[in-house]
């Protein structure tokens, strides 16, 4: 008795339950069989930083949220149209921000005294009328799942926890989900447990049966694919393509790669990550602390490899000597924050750009360092090969920031062909290049890079040291004019690299006289922010920047092209003093550092004011 | 095989001139390695040598093979890098009280206990020299500097029994002066496979002059350990060290106990309490002091662990696959 489909362009559901509800991989499982459905996606995990708050705590609520269309969509949704709540916790700590008429699928078995209690209810949200705004849908699930799984030998605890996979089903169905690719993933998932992986499948198939039978979900809906561009697409979060980047600069660099990492949120999983690829020769080094996995990272330069260390701001800070001794050196080292809230601890599961400073100028005296920056999970890849290239290029340490938004979440990615990718392979100097004598400060005319020779090339053994070097030979110098022209060089170094990038583009529009200049991980939000607002009637342009040192090229230009500058950015007006000194424009700000990615409708709101 | 060119201490001699006071111990120790770098039969160009600061980091410019010198204390860390990417090099960290022991202090443990492929010189004068005479990690309780007018209150580490506690399997300890003693360490340090630590007691003739001179000067206070033999020391070798219950150590005169009293040096032996309680002999300073190689043991390679895994690795999985990495997990077309 099939009931009524109904179409949907988009729809955006947020997953919230406890902590060990497992709602990251349910999210996690409805966003794969969405990307197989050829939906555009966009996704967002939300947890606590603590990995267990008490059970039924509002501290201790996850979420995952997946917005899913049959159009190109820029973010994981402002706010959801429906949300599956497992508790009173998840359902408090949701309630903000959640649109009239908006549909909560409840678990209504944990609506208990105690549980109510717990998340600071005084009385039953669902029967004192406090939700009449919404669409309320009330499913026990926690009873239903333990009724489908009577038959399976396993406790009644064990079969409990299988409540995430009944509602995984009934949203599966709800949603016309393809179901195959989850059964096939929880029976490799439980291999070793074939009762568990059984029991957990039938849960998944009892919910999707129930929502094909119950007479509570009245339509069935169906959200068509997307038109993307053909090809190969995979869902990856941006930590997985950070890893994978880094996997593919190391085979395009015909280097080694050599990770130094001390776990810290969000960037412990590119640790993880390429700790799997040691088939490709990659070594990764969990380091005693932030220092000693930046300084490996050097010494492994030093002897050749693509030396890289992965931190997050609260260790990124630990690594700025090193960083500075790699700009003394001249050697290549590439460094990832992805960034989250701060100041110090923070809010370590939240995202926040407020490092840009930091790693532009975090650092004693005049200290340049190319800074890049990912916009969206899978422009995280291209960025990993590109602040290779450049490390190796000019011989240089190069900053790549992420964030905790673009760690965690994911989108289709359109896989690319190795075959396609750049040869980032940097030459060694083999030869003496003063007479018999080897000369390591000697530079190329055009890059102003030093020439690199490995130790264990005869003839060229030489030292190098954080004193200040002598221009050409390295020797120690103190001498005034050699330090004003070391510094001098260096500087041009890197400015010098403006001209090896992309010039800067332009998303235009004819009329417009505002210009929005985003950067980072807020991609997708501004620009369907900027698309909202042109739905409103503004005119406005917008340019979003991956290189933030040195800028593009034509910035300036681009920017004096505008009446008015709007900046953007989830910190108290970074980009903006670096704009406003940089090219004296009078740009203005919008900022929020809540710990939450923009909404589009927020900026939409901020350009149509000034457009 | 081609037949290597033998090389003499003037070959690793860097063109650069040295800028030690005259009269440091430092001028000793380089003299030392530039002559017993040639009895190590490794080309010049696989010599690395790392530094962090202070004034025996400076050491790696005077050598000529390659050199780095760091950030202070970082010098460990840097070498672990390197140390664990190029398994081809021979890696030299050299050090000083402070850099090892204060600023580089984790990174010095945790090279030692990973047994990173490296040596680690420490020159011990128990004095910040570069920053001109503060007191260190290893200056002995009252010790008078700058920052301690009344005398320093902090208890200081003994570099020998921090390397043992820190699991490391080489240790061994020297004097600047000693030039045939010093070769020998550095010749047993060479040897061993793994992280060796070799602390060198350096006199500082400007701020800490004379601080070991009951060792340097006075070698009936040397007790010299051998593996295998007793421990004996004294101008005739009239005294000796016996192991007393409870694990300790104490000094004897021989004619008291007899020979067959006396400890014998183990160094490869699997306990290490022998080996500590020896370390902690003559501490507070002054006292007999013992130099030689206090535990030398064999354990799994940092290196070569980290290699067995990558070809562990690539026999179970094969050659990386760039494409078939990035078409991993669950994948699908648009037409």
């Amino acid at each position: 008795m099939a009931k009524p489909v109904e179409q949907r362009h988009r729809v955006v559901i947020r997953f919230a339950g406890d902590s060990g509800d497992g709602m990251q991989l349910t999210g996690g499982r409805f966003a794969s069989e969405t990307a197989l459905l050829g939906n555009d996606l966009s996704t967002l995990p939300d947890f606590p930083a603590e990995i267990r708050a008490p059970a039924g705590s509002l501290p201790g609520v996850s979420g995952f949220q997946i917005h899913f269309s049959d159009h190109d969509i820029l973010t994981p949704g402002d706010a959801p149209d429906v949300l599956v709540a497992m508790n009173p916790a998840a359902l408090k700590t949701n309630l903000r921000g959640l649109p009239n008429g908006a549909t909560i699928i409840v678990n209504t078995d944990a609506f208990n005294d105690r549980n109510l209690q717990k998340a600071g209810y005084e009385a039953n949200p669902l029967e004192d009328g406090s939700l009449a705004e919404f669409r309320v849908q009330p499913v026990p699930l926690t009873s239903l799942t333990i009724e489908a799984l009577k038959e399976f030998d396993v406790s009644k605890r064990e079969a409990e926890r299988s409540k995430n996979m009944f509602a995984l089903g009934l949203m599966s169905w709800l949603y016309s989900r393809p179901t195959e690719g989850t059964i096939e993933f929880l029976e490799r998932k439980f291999a070793k447990s074939p009762e568990i992986a059984a029991a957990n499948v039938r849960a998944f198939r009892a919910g999707y049966a129930f929502g094909e039978t119950t007479e509570e979900f009245a339509v069935q809906y169906e959200v068509r694919p997307a038109q993307l561009a053909p090809g190969t697409y995979r869902n990856v979060t941006g930590n997985q393509a950070l890893a994978m980047g880094l996997v593919a600069a190391s085979v395009q660099s015909r280097l080694p790669l050599f990770l130094g990492a001390y776990p810290i949120t969000p960037a412990s999983g590119i640790l993880e990550e390429l700790a799997r690829h040691k088939h490709f020769g990659v070594r990764t080094f969990q380091a005693e602390d932030e220092i000693a996995a930046v300084g490996a990272a050097l010494g492994a330069s030093f002897g050749g490899a693509l030396g890289v260390s992965t931190s997050s701001g609260p260790g990124v800070v630990l690594k700025s000597e090193t960083v500075g001794l790699a700009v003394a050196l001249e050697l290549p080292l590439v460094i990832l924050d992805i960034q989250r809230a701060g100041p110090s601890t923070g809010m370590p599961t939240k995202p926040e750009q407020s490092d840009l400073l930091m790693v532009l100028f975090g650092r004693n005296a005049e200290s340049p360092v190319p800074v890049l920056a990912a916009s969206t999970p899978g422009h995280c890849f291209d960025m990993a090969i590109e602040a290779a290239r450049i490390a190796l290029k000019y011989r240089t340490p190069v900053y790549l920031l992420s964030d905790a938004y673009l760690a965690n979440g994911s989108e289709p990615w359109l896989v690319p062909d190795a075959a396609d990718l750049p040869d980032i392979a940097p030459e060694f100097a083999t030869e003496p290049n003063d007479g018999d004598r080897y000369l390591p400060y000697v530079r190329d005319g055009a890059t102003l890079a030093r020439e690199w020779a490995l130790p264990g090339t005869p003839g060229l053994e030489h030292r190098i040291g954080g004193l200040e070097k002598e221009d050409r030979t390295g020797n120690i110098s103190y001498d005034p004019d050699n330090h004003d022209l070391m510094v001098r060089v260096r500087a041009q170094k890197v400015a010098g690299i403006a001209a090896d990038i992309p010039e800067q583009t332009v998303d235009h529009q004819e009329g417009a006289n505002l210009l929005v200049l985003s950067w980072g991980g807020t991609r997708g939000p501004v620009a369907a922010g900027v698309r909202d607002a042109r739905e409103a009637g503004a005119k406005v342009a917008h340019a979003h920047l991956a290189y933030l040192n040195p800028f593009p090229r034509n910035l300036g230009g681009i920017l004096r092209s505008y009446d008015r500058v709007l900046v953007p950015e989830m910190n108290l007006g970074q980009l903006l003093k670096l704009v406003r000194a940089e090219f004296l424009v009078d740009a203005v700000g919008f900022q929020r550092v809540r710990g939450v990615p923009f909404t589009s409708a927020e900026l939409a709101g901020a350009i149509e004011r000034l457009a | 095989m081609t037949e290597l060119p033998v090389l003499s201490a003037k070959d690793f001699k860097s063109d650069q001139e040295v800028r030690w006071c005259p009269g440091c111990g430092d001028y000793a120790i380089l003299a030392s390695m530039q002559g017993f770098l040639p009895e190590l039969g490794i080309p010049r160009e696989r010599l690395v040598f790392i530094s962090g600061i202070g004034c025996a980091a400076r050491f790696p410019y005077y050598v000529n093979a390659y050199g780095l010198h760091s950030i202070h204390g970082r010098a460990a860390a840097i070498a672990t890098g390197l140390a664990a990417s190029r398994s081809d090099l021979s890696v030299w960290v050299v050090s000083g009280d402070g850099d090892a022991l204060s600023i580089g202090g984790n990174h010095f443990l945790h090279a030692l206990r990973r047994n990173v492929n490296i040596t680690i010189l420490l020159f011990n004068n128990q004095v910040y020299g570069l920053t001109k005479g503060q007191y260190s990690p290893t200056s002995p309780l009252g010790q008078v500097t700058g920052p301690t007018p009344m005398g320093s209150i902090d208890w200081p580490l003994n570099p020998v029994s921090v390397a043992l506690g820190a699991e490391a399997s080489f240790v061994a300890r020297s004097i600047d002066t000693d030039r045939a003693h010093l070769t020998e360490m550095l010749h047993a340090a060479s040897r061993h496979k793994g992280a060796a630590f070799v602390e060198i007691l350096q006199n500082c003739n400007v701020y800490n002059d004379g601080a070991f001179d009951h060792v340097r000067d006075e070698k009936a206070n040397r007790i010299v350990l051998r593996h295998g033999e007793p421990v004996r020391f004294g101008a005739e070798g009239e005294r000796g060290v016996r192991l007393r219950s409870g694990g300790d150590v104490e000094l004897v005169d021989v004619a008291d106990v007899g020979e067959d009293a006396l400890l014998v040096h183990d160094a490869h032996g699997e306990g290490v309490a022998t080996a500590f309680a020896l370390g902690r002999l003559g501490y507070p300073l002054p006292g007999p002091l013992p130099i030689g190689v206090f535990r030398d043991v064999v354990r799994p390679v940092y290196d070569e662990l980290m290699t067995a895994q990558l070809e562990d690795a690539r026999a179970t999985r094969g050659e990386g696959d760039l494409d078939a990495l990035l078409h991993a997990g669950d994948t699908w077309q648009i037409a």
